[in-house]
């Protein structure tokens, strides 16, 4: 067995007593002594702080930046303002997904693709063995950076004391480069967890000092203070606000129409995959991503079989409790014609059938001010 | 992080416990096995009347994350269980050894808790395994 990665903040979470497991070939905290649940509850009601520095990052650089990443990314590029940012894609010819992706503007002759860490290295691969005579040059920058989220409604305060960049002017999906308790950082107003926040760039030899005055001017260690947030949680406050997961709800196997993210397709540009996507969406979609509650008592989990009538008709992508809405949800492929809300299903967990109902989705959303 | 091992019970290798009374063995999970869990959210439990072979899978006990199948370490017949667990799973975590016994069985043969293993065989058992 190859040794597994550690981000820069490794010790750190082991001295907080961070629970490690290998997640996708990384040294990962899982959960801290707090435990998921508290976790999650303090990301919603206070805020959170996210060790993500195992995510890729690439720089594309040159005159036809835009022109190549328009060229492999679902979502339109050319939309992108400088300092904007654009969840996307990269999808194959069949129209299956290699990675999601962010994309951030910088200016028009240079970019960043944020991409997730268990795949890096095929997206890396995927990025450089798919460029014509583009004039650009490619960087993976992915060793060299920390990001380090910082999420929930307290968030801004908490980072704003760490820089005199006005965070509040920075919209959803925008970002800007500038000085992080005094390191130059790239401050992006984005996040998996369905709340307000920042994801912030840095060079890795400051990750440690940038974690640790977040937790400081945090309050870390009292009732209401942010708490260091591990992988578990990440995964449930994606879930409660019907975020994909790559591996789940898109893979090799699975086109972005199908997951429900038609509005990252722009099937007016001209990207890898386009036609694949378009015929589909001509044909129609067979079977489409729906988000699920529990009705029975019980927790489905991933790949538990969905039935319907008693027959077989699809899996699930994701299931878990959902600490802050205290339901066991989920999300599930089911044939088209049975992908709407109040639909009966019949979930196989471990042997028993389970009821289910298909409800909306996202299963929840911040209160916005 | 030392484990809470009472000295008055017996313990399996699935990191469960027994204690004997007239014959009926109450059963639960380790300290050790509810720390490894996380936070537990739902116990699913046998039925009263159920009879089970030592070793038999009996229900499971999940947490946010995971899935751990419950092995009764004994077998005989489901006299009680323990219905507060539907209501406040987190008892699991909070009191293994206590509120969160999980069910009773009257043991068919009772040989069967004493060949399991002592506390100290137990603590042994969790070093060589950590």
């Amino acid at each position: 067995m190859s040794e597994l990665k550690k981000t820069p903040l490794n010790e750190i979470h082991r001295k907080l007593g961070g629970k490690m497991v290998d997640f996708g070939g990384w040294d990962m905290p899982v959960q801290y002594p707090a435990g998921v649940i508290e976790e999650h509850l303090r990301t919603r009601n206070h805020a959170g702080l996210f060790d993500v520095s195992h995510m890729g990052e690439f720089f594309v650089e040159g005159d036809d930046a835009i022109e190549f990443v328009n060229r492999l990314t679902t979502n339109d590029v050319s939309k992108l303002v400088d300092g904007q940012a654009q969840y996307s894609a990269f999808t194959r010819e069949d129209g299956t997904v290699v990675d999601d992706l962010l994309v951030y503007r910088f200016d028009d002759t240079k970019l960043l693709l944020v991409v997730n860490a268990g795949t890096t290295e095929k997206d890396w691969e995927w990025v450089t063995s798919n460029t014509n005579d583009e004039k650009i040059t490619l960087t993976n920058a992915s060793a060299d950076y920390c990001q380090i989220a910082v999420q929930g409604p307290k968030a801004l305060e908490i980072a704003q004391k760490l820089t005199e960049t006005d965070l509040d002017s920075i919209k959803y999906y925008h970002f800007t480069v500038g000085k992080f308790d005094g390191v130059d950082a790239i401050i992006s107003r984005t996040g998996y967890t369905g709340e307000d926040g920042f994801e912030i760039y840095a060079n890795k030899d400051f990750a440690g000092q940038i974690w640790n005055k977040l937790l400081e001017t945090g309050g870390y260690g009292f009732d209401n203070g942010i708490l260091p947030a591990g992988l578990a949680a990440r995964n449930t406050l994606r879930l409660e606000s019907g975020m994909a997961l790559y591996g789940h709800e898109i893979s090799d196997e699975i086109t972005p129409l199908e997951a429900g993210l038609g509005w990252i397709c722009k099937l007016n540009t001209d990207f890898l995959g386009r036609d694949a996507l378009q015929k589909q969406k001509d044909e129609g979609l067979k079977r489409k991503l729906v988000g699920f509650e529990m009705r029975d008592r019980g927790i489905a989990r991933d790949e538990c079989e969905v039935y319907i009538g008693g027959e077989k008709v699809g899996y699930v992508t994701s299931g878990s409790p959902a600490p802050f809405l205290k339901k066991n949800i989920g999300m599930a492929f089911v044939p088209a014609e049975f992908a709407k809300v109040g639909q009966e299903i019949t979930i196989d967990v471990r042997g028993r059938k389970l009821a289910a109902e298909i409800v909306p989705m996202p299963f929840y959303k911040r209160n916005k001010n | 992080m030392a484990n809470n091992i009472p000295d008055n019970l017996h313990y399996s290798k699935d990191h469960e416990w027994v204690s004997v009374e007239d014959g009926i063995a109450a059963v639960g999970i380790t300290d050790y096995a509810q720390n490894a869990l996380g936070d537990v959210v739902y116990v699913e439990l046998p039925k009263e009347g159920d009879t089970f072979e030592a070793h038999d899978v009996v229900g499971s006990v999940e947490s946010v994350k995971a899935v751990s199948e419950i092995f009764t370490p004994v077998g005989g017949e489901v006299t009680e269980v323990n219905e507060d667990l539907n209501d406040t799973p987190e008892s699991v975590n909070e009191d293994p050894y206590g509120a969160a016994w999980l069910f009773k069985i009257k043991m068919s043969n009772p040989g069967e808790a004493d060949a399991m293993l002592s506390p100290e065989e137990y603590e042994e058992f969790l070093s060589e395994n950590e």
